[in-house]
């Protein structure tokens, strides 16, 4: 692999959205979306199903192109991303360490380094079919944090974890946020867990602006630095 | 030693299956078996092509697989019809269009039989370099494309996010596949090359840890079953191509059985 330009710490701001806007099939998904992530903090997405909290995320990322607003992002930005859930079959044979170096080399201090701060350490090297829904995500945060992402994003973690699971998740997430000094996107559905971890929160308002009608735009995104959350849920 | 037939069978098995036993892992695992299927039932169009325009038949078969597998890919993305539809449309669209054609052509001399079933015995010095020379490529791509294949296969997400152009080592795959086919399908035939991709694969699951070793094992045990197949067609006179496939149905089943014994203490296998 080549040597890869690093983004300097001094450096604060991770990504800027600028009232983005990504149309399909000629309706909204998601529309005048302002949003910024920077170092050390966390940023809860929320909206609730179809409110496009995935493809906003993928619009930052820069997996999709915005169809209106602009997404600003520094080119030796490392992302580390947690998937949903893994999309393998269980045909597909991996273990906990190879899953790990998935998408890059490392050695073996590194791995185990990774799997220390999630708390992996003493689970061995199972299939990784065979874990529960919390070892895997933590499994996956692990693998994200080997790579010294600048930018965490990751999409519903809680999924299939029970309740203490989440409280652990999401202490977690903020004191890798801590060590690393990263940036955190967390989507979600989660609106109470969000509120009470007193972090900003971000909310997507289902669109139902349709251009052929005319009808009012609906959408409100309402973003809060420094406070917390504000705003309701129903937006308009 | 090339001058006998029986050799060159078997050099031939071999070569198709060292190659179909990794290529068929990513079709195990990404569940493309009916993939697998209709590039191979477009082989009859392939074939009659060939015959259409006098070229070789495997440049034929590997033409029209390729233009099935980039159709495919065009359709998935435009089209709302689900993709087991558009294949089941693709495929036997191809081997009808094949068989109308072939009607046509006056004088026509084609054995359908082999083309179906496969006629390994048949390999010359000539397809014998096809096959080692075409695997050879083959495995070299295959092995560039493995991490993006495998990243895609986990979660194609995360391939995205890694910046490892998941869709293009897809489609890089499909056309991989096209050359497997369209080298092998004269010896294994239209009916029988998939099952060439997938069983040695299903069979050696179990036993491997790694996506790496499984697709080793396979291989392996495709070189077990066409050796073992070959030489009992020989022994009790069956069709060449359908004995391998039951050969490795065999080593399948056998090693189902096993597994009934010692399924306790047998984790993660």
């Amino acid at each position: 692999m080549a040597v890869k330009e690093q983004l300097p710490r001094q450096l604060k701001t991770l990504v800027v959205a600028r009232d983005i806007g990504i149309r399909r099939g000629g309706r909204w998904i998601i529309r005048h979306v302002n949003l910024t992530v920077r170092r050390n903090e966390i940023i809860y997405l929320i909206g609730a199903n179809g409110a496009g909290k995935t493809t906003c995320a993928k619009a930052l990322l820069g997996l999709t192109d915005p169809d209106e607003g602009t997404v600003e992002r520094p080119r030796s930005l490392e992302v580390g991303y947690v998937p949903q859930r893994l999309a393998m079959a269980p045909t597909l044979p991996l273990t906990l360490r190879r899953l790990m170096t998935l998408t890059g080399r490392f050695d073996q201090q590194e791995i185990d380094d990774a799997l220390v701060s999630v708390g992996l350490e003493n689970l061995g090297n199972p299939q990784v079919a065979t874990l529960s829904g919390g070892e895997l995500q933590r499994l996956l945060l692990a693998r994200a944090l080997i790579h010294r992402p600048d930018l965490l994003v990751l999409d519903e973690p809680v999924q299939g974890v029970d309740i203490a699971g989440t409280d652990a998740l999401h202490k977690l997430v903020a004191g890798i946020t801590r060590d690393l000094g990263c940036g955190v996107l967390l989507i979600s559905h989660d609106i109470q867990k969000a509120m009470e971890t007193g972090s900003d929160v971000v909310v997507l308002v289902p669109h139902e602006h349709d251009e052929k009608t005319g009808a009012g735009n609906l959408s409100r995104v309402t973003g809060r630095r420094s406070s917390g959350f504000s705003g309701g849920l129903t937006g308009a | 030693m090339l001058d006998d037939f029986f050799t060159r069978a078997m050099l031939a098995g071999i070569g198709i299956a060292l190659v179909t036993g990794p290529t068929g892992c990513f079709i195990v695992w990404r569940r493309l078996a009916y993939f697998g299927e209709t590039i191979a039932h477009s082989a009859v169009l392939g074939v009659t092509l060939a015959i259409l325009i006098e070229i070789h038949p495997v440049v034929g078969v590997f033409i029209i697989a390729s233009l099935i597998v980039l159709v495919m890919f065009h359709l998935e993305r435009r089209d709302s019809l689900p993709s087991d539809t558009l294949l089941g449309l693709l495929s036997h669209g191809s081997l009808a269009l094949g068989l109308v054609i072939i009607s046509f052509i006056p004088n026509m001399r084609m054995d359908l039989r082999a083309l179906l079933f496969g006629d390994i015995l048949a390999v010359s010095r000539l397809d014998l370099a096809i096959i080692w020379g075409c695997g050879a490529i083959v495995l070299g791509i295959l092995a560039c494309l493995w991490r993006p294949l495998l990243v895609a296969t986990v979660s194609p997400d995360l391939a995205n996010v890694a910046k490892l152009r998941p869709e293009l080592a897809r489609l890089a795959f499909g056309i991989l596949l096209a050359v497997v086919i369209a080298a092998a399908i004269r010896f294994v035939g239209v009916l029988l090359i998939v099952s060439l991709l997938i069983i040695p694969a299903a069979t050696v699951r179990r036993f491997a840890s790694s996506p790496e070793r499984m697709a080793g094992f396979a291989a392996a045990m495709g070189v077990v079953s066409v050796a073992a197949g070959l030489m009992a067609s020989a022994r009790f006179d069956t069709p060449s191509g359908p004995t391998i496939v039951v050969a490795a149905l065999a080593f399948f089943a056998f090693t189902r059985a096993f597994r009934k014994k010692s399924i306790n203490g047998a984790r993660g296998l």
